[in-house]
């Protein structure tokens, strides 16, 4: 289902069809991560995927006019580099463990601590927010930096200067 | 098994080829920021996929559960999604800018017109 | 006028149950899927959605641009704030058991802190990337 949204948005040339698109690809993708019992991710995938990027994309295509983007002449190179790298990263993910092995290293070092000691240590039943918030609060702080600098980047980027109108 | 076993890889495979192909072969600026986002969307799949035990639950602590899913992804993914949300929101001004700028967003016009304007001065 | 009447009573039937809901996401994320970002991302949402509805300028009566620029950086400071509550108290840098004497008290206490002051940050910064974008429109039609 979402290949078939993919290749939509490729060969499409509208672009308020592409940024639909876009949102049902993030509504697809937040659906399968429920079906992966990831319900935090989830839920921020929806809610921001599909809502805030859709909210911003459609105020930038409203400020820049929407036009169509233009047909592609001779697309041979970037589609055999595409191929290319297709089959290099199948090839490499021959090596990876399969789909819900218990015996994979991903699950054997850290995480179990968190998963027994997680209520004790933090009287937090979600994990996910036990470990978010407490055992890697670091992480949480540089983010929470990264949204405040992107907001003051568009502030300073798109705000008016009120001295436009005399100077030009 | 080993078919059925990396099937979740392969279409993580698929969709990161087709965000990548829509960043280099499109050369609408909005499209391009898109294609950025879905390639983006499927590393998130990539991370959590490997995570899902088959019989387990999401990774809440309640009676009754025994096998839990690996929530160490989930909490980098979490990040990675606000991150990716923030450099969206940054390109689009960006984007914004350079429309006001040079009156078009298709990469090719651009170009033309800071050659024309004599070697990008 | 017919339409205008429908979306005019459904925003005013839906979005307080929207902020309600962001507020039950943001306090009730220590039990079920929840937390700051989505928190922050759905009030954004109920704001944005009223300006979709009833025009910029209310919303900007509603949510003064010189608020939401405060909560941008509100947040970020509430978060660096229980840090150095940490360090004062006599812990490392954002060390929660510091912070009562009994020390799961101490992580629950960082922990809503720590989370409110997320929330308020990515409120603030969403809703003033909408207000940006939808701001600069082409020409100066201020009552869409």
């Amino acid at each position: 289902m979402m290949v078939v949204t993919v290749l939509a948005i490729v060969l499409q040339r509208n672009l308020f069809s592409v940024v639909v698109l876009a949102g049902i690809y993030s509504f697809l993708m937040a659906t399968v991560l429920v079906a992966l019992d990831a319900v935090d991710v989830a839920m921020t995938e929806a809610s921001v995927g599909a809502g805030i990027s859709t909210v911003l994309l459609l105020g930038a295509l409203y400020l820049c006019g929407g036009e169509e983007a233009k047909p592609l002449d001779r697309p041979w190179l970037p589609l055999g580099v595409a191929l290319v790298i297709v089959g290099a990263l199948v090839y490499g993910t021959f090596g990876l463990p399969e789909f819900s092995d218990p015996q994979a290293p991903f699950h054997t070092h850290v995480v179990p601590r968190y998963l027994a000691q997680a209520l004790k240590e933090t009287g937090v039943p979600n994990v996910v927010t036990a470990v978010l918030a407490s055992y890697r609060g670091y992480d949480t702080l540089g983010e929470t930096v990264v949204v405040f600098t992107a907001g003051i980047g568009v502030i300073a980027l798109l705000r008016r200067a009120r001295r436009r109108e005399e100077d030009r | 098994m080993s078919v059925l076993g990396h099937y979740s890889y392969w279409i993580t495979v698929i969709l990161m080829v087709a965000g990548l192909y829509i960043v280099i072969a499109r050369g609408n600026l909005i499209k391009k920021l898109i294609g950025l986002s879905i390639f983006q969307t499927s590393v998130y799949l990539l991370y959590i996929a490997p995570g899902k035990l088959i019989g387990g639950t999401a990774p809440i602590v309640a009676d009754g559960f025994k096998v839990y899913s690996n929530p160490l992804p989930h909490v980098l993914i979490l990040t990675a999604i606000v991150v990716g949300v923030a450099t969206l929101a940054l390109g689009l001004a960006i984007v914004v800018r350079i429309r006001e700028a040079y009156g078009s967003i298709e990469e090719d016009e651009i170009l033309a017109a800071d050659r024309d304007s004599g070697a990008g001065a | 006028m017919r339409r205008q009447m429908v979306l005019r009573v459904v925003g005013k039937l839906f979005i307080p149950y929207m902020l309600l809901f962001a507020l039950y996401v943001q306090f009730h994320g220590d039990f079920g899927p929840g937390g700051g970002f989505q928190a922050g991302v759905i009030a954004a949402a109920a704001v944005i959605f009223y300006a979709l509805i009833f025009g910029l300028p209310a919303a900007r009566r509603l949510a003064p641009d010189a608020v939401v620029e405060a909560m941008v950086a509100l947040g970020v400071l509430l978060y660096a704030g229980v840090g150095v509550a940490g360090i004062v108290l006599g812990g490392n840098y954002l060390d929660y058991f510091v912070l009562d004497r009994d020390p799961v008290a101490g992580q629950h206490r960082g922990i809503f802190w720590v989370e409110a002051g997320v929330g308020i940050t990515v409120t603030g910064v969403m809703l003033k990337i909408f207000y940006m974008f939808a701001g600069r429109g082409r020409g100066l039609d201020e009552e869409r």
